[in-house]
């Protein structure tokens, strides 16, 4: 990993993207083990019905979580001083999900240099997270 | 309709265990590859106490404390109306796997959307690990679909 400077990022640019394969039934079953959001809308078709849905809708957390990685591929994690997501949309069965953000402020703030990145997380049909985050960088 | 007297509601701490196996299962889910996440061997050869946690890990550390069903209960609501509105983490201090976190969650706020059909309500958690250091905060906005 070569960890950006803070002299060496302008606003504007982006960070590399993260795509992530089609979301299948199977990785929401291991995000609701490892997670422990045993919410049944995320692995059980017949509660979903009964929720009003046409099927299992993925955990938003899991696309957050593709969110900070792609954070962690790019800086060590330390340098994450903040992420806010606001989930937009529902992620379905089936839908690739892609992770991107551009860096739309540098500031100083106490004794350090940061970054805030506007990121979104995508599927074909709609912007699933709307997401935020400050990056302390040397 | 969901009561406003909930509004300050302080659930009990709650001191949790970070699992090796826990952390590398989420890093695994996620597709975290590196060996800091995954690897034992290769955390300590970095220097670290133990595997560190992935950044939404005190998401999960949230829901152990408090089961999301234990959540809708109180607020005498159901899971199916329940949608996630907003995850935000602040970060102080990395968590590894070893520590025992204390999870305390309060209820802040419960906001009427649109004529009551919808209602956040908003939690604020706060992770302090076994050197009495605050180590993450997370806000949560929990939708409710009436």
């Amino acid at each position: 990993m070569t960890v950006p400077t803070f002299e060496s990022l302008k606003v504007g640019d982006e960070i590399p993207a993260l795509k992530i394969p089609p979301v299948s039934r199977h990785t929401l079953a291991l995000y609701c083990g490892a997670s422990g959001d045993h919410n049944p809308i995320h692995v059980d078709l017949d509660y979903a019905k009964s929720a009003g849905l046409d099927d299992v809708i993925a955990h938003g957390m899991l696309s957050a979580g593709y969110l900070a990685r792609m954070l962690t591929d790019w800086v060590p994690q330390s340098a994450i001083r903040s992420i806010n997501n606001r989930f937009t949309a529902m992620t379905h069965i089936g839908d690739s999900v892609t992770c991107t953000g551009k860096v739309v402020e540098k500031f100083e703030k106490g004794n350090e240099k940061l970054v805030r990145l506007e990121m979104q997380a995508h599927t074909p049909e709609a912007q699933t997270i709307i997401a935020e985050a400050v990056i302390a960088l040397e | 309709m969901i009561e406003k007297k909930h509004i300050g509601h302080e659930f009990s701490p709650v001191i949790l265990p970070v699992e090796e196996g826990r952390l590398k299962f989420l890093a695994k889910t996620l597709g975290m590859t590196q060996g800091i996440y995954t690897d034992p061997d290769a955390a300590a050869a970095a220097g670290l106490p133990g595997l560190l946690a992935p950044p939404t890990y005190p998401f999960v550390l949230e829901i152990d404390a408090l089961e999301l069903v234990d959540l809708v209960n109180l607020l005498g609501e159901t899971l199916g109306k329940l949608l996630h509105g907003e995850e935000n983490f602040t970060y102080h201090g990395p968590i590894y796997a070893g520590d025992e976190i204390t999870v305390r969650k309060k209820i802040t706020d419960i906001i009427d959307k649109k004529e009551g059909t919808l209602q956040f309500v908003i939690s604020h958690t706060e992770f302090i690990n076994q050197h009495d250091e605050k180590v993450a905060e997370t806000l949560t906005n929990y939708v409710f679909r009436h």
